[in-house]
């Protein structure tokens, strides 16, 4: 893990989220939101502070661009802080395998499911910080699917194309 | 003492955590009230600066359309002047005409960022305090109304789309005075609903719907959209569907209206409260 190369798909991820996606509105309410990628590229560590803060600020700045308070500063803030529980359970890695820990060396069926419940968490806690109210669950509960669906699909295939490069 | 520390140590980053995600929470319902999100929004300088520079290509790739546009509203405003011109003719009995006074004047700009998909959408425009822009002005367009100006900055302001379910304009219907509340439930970015009209107002499908000018910030008359259909129910919480008449999710050019009797009629209104 490169630091320099985070930092490099990090702000593309971010231009790349502001400029285009944001922008897709797909039936107008659809939008994938492909920069939960930064939760995935940053490299485990012992020391949680930095990661945290990160991707506080990471969702921070979405925010500003997107003029929404701070859903995607506290829903990024919340994937983050359980990603090492979802760690643990779904490839049974302890404290002394975060060095080694990376995706793509590890099984496409564990890395899936890994990816696939932090997506839907981090998709259904957006929407309904989007939507606000109590009301209209039905349509909050359709967004985060066919939303997560279109980050899901985006996902896959950026990674499996740029396998070598994004590591 | 040690008891405290061993439990902060012990869940450090929990705390960490929780401090964070309040600072985000107190981010989001600041953002959800008029003009109090003085930190995170579009109209700072970074953020406007960068969708000022990605908008300058798409500008280039719309000019076309921009232009032809821009003449259609041009040619109705020339009509209108002429008739004016003519009815001016008309009267003679007049001995003398004020033309110092003007309610009103319009300041041009432009959109950087649009937004739809939310519930509650903001726009950024590039008209600033460098332009006398300030909060709590319409902004309309063309084909009608946009919003209101909620949080400006030296270059750029926060628009608070009528797309925004907070949002309420003071809206009438175009053949009669009954006036209701202009509101948008959330669902579909070319639809609002008027709520709050008198039972005994008589409404069909394709009736205008424009501006009401009881509030101090739309002038009367800004055109809104036609009334689709009526929901059935109760005739005090009736809810009227209106198309409006702007798509929103194709902006470009907008206007702001400056309302020199503004401070006048607040003040009014104020004594009035007391």
């Amino acid at each position: 893990m490169n630091k320099l190369r985070i930092f490099f798909w990090s702000i593309l991820l971010l231009l790349l989220q502001i400029l285009v996606l944001n922008n897709i509105n797909f039936s107008h309410t659809i939008n994938p939101y492909l920069y939960i990628t930064f939760i995935f590229i940053f490299p485990l560590k012992k020391n949680r502070f930095i990661f945290l803060f990160f991707t506080f600020v990471y969702g921070l700045i979405l925010d500003f661009f997107s003029d929404t308070g701070g859903i995607h500063a506290f829903s990024l803030l919340f994937v983050a802080y359980i990603r090492l529980f979802f760690i643990k359970l779904f490839f049974k890695k302890g404290n002394i395998d975060y060095l080694l820990f990376n995706l793509n060396s590890e099984a496409f069926g564990q890395v899936f499911n890994y990816i696939l419940t932090l997506t839907l968490i981090h998709h259904f806690i957006l929407i309904s910080l989007d939507n606000f109210s109590f009301h209209n669950m039905e349509i909050v509960l359709l967004n985060t699917l066919y939303s997560s669906t279109f980050t899901l699909v985006l996902y896959f295939l950026g990674s499996y194309i740029l396998r070598k490069k994004i590591t | 003492m040690q008891q405290l520390i061993y439990f902060i140590r012990k869940y450090r980053y929990f705390l960490f955590f929780l401090l964070l995600e309040f600072i985000a929470i107190n981010l989001i319902i600041n953002n959800h009230s008029f003009h109090k999100s003085k930190f995170v929004n579009s109209a700072n300088y970074i953020t406007g600066d960068f969708y000022n520079k990605t908008n300058s290509i798409k500008n280039y790739l719309n000019l076309n359309k921009e232009n032809v546009e821009l003449l259609n509203e041009n040619i109705i405003i020339k009509n209108e002047n002429e008739k004016l011109i003519e009815i001016l003719n008309t009267v003679t009995k007049v001995k003398f005409i004020d033309t110092s006074k003007q309610r009103r004047s319009y300041i041009n700009g432009k959109i950087e960022k649009n937004q739809y998909s939310s519930n509650f959408n903001f726009l950024t425009i590039n008209l600033g305090l460098n332009d006398s822009v300030f909060s709590e002005m319409a902004v309309i367009n063309s084909k009608g109304i946009v919003g209101i100006t909620e949080f400006v900055s030296i270059k750029y302001s926060r628009v608070q789309s009528i797309l925004n379910k907070n949002s309420k304009i003071n809206a009438k219907l175009k053949n009669s005075n009954h006036f209701g509340s202009l509101t948008w439930n959330g669902f579909s970015y070319n639809t609002v609903q008027l709520l709050d009209i008198p039972r005994q107002a008589i409404i069909k499908t394709g009736d205008t719907v424009i501006t009401g000018g009881m509030s101090s910030i739309f002038p009367e008359g800004v055109p809104v959209g036609t009334v689709i259909n009526i929901e059935k129910g109760s005739s005090i919480k009736r809810i009227i569907n209106i198309k409006l008449f702007n798509d929103m999710s194709n902006l470009r050019n907008v206007y702001v209206i400056k309302d020199f009797d503004k401070k006048e009629i607040r003040d009014l209104e104020k004594f009035n409260n007391e």
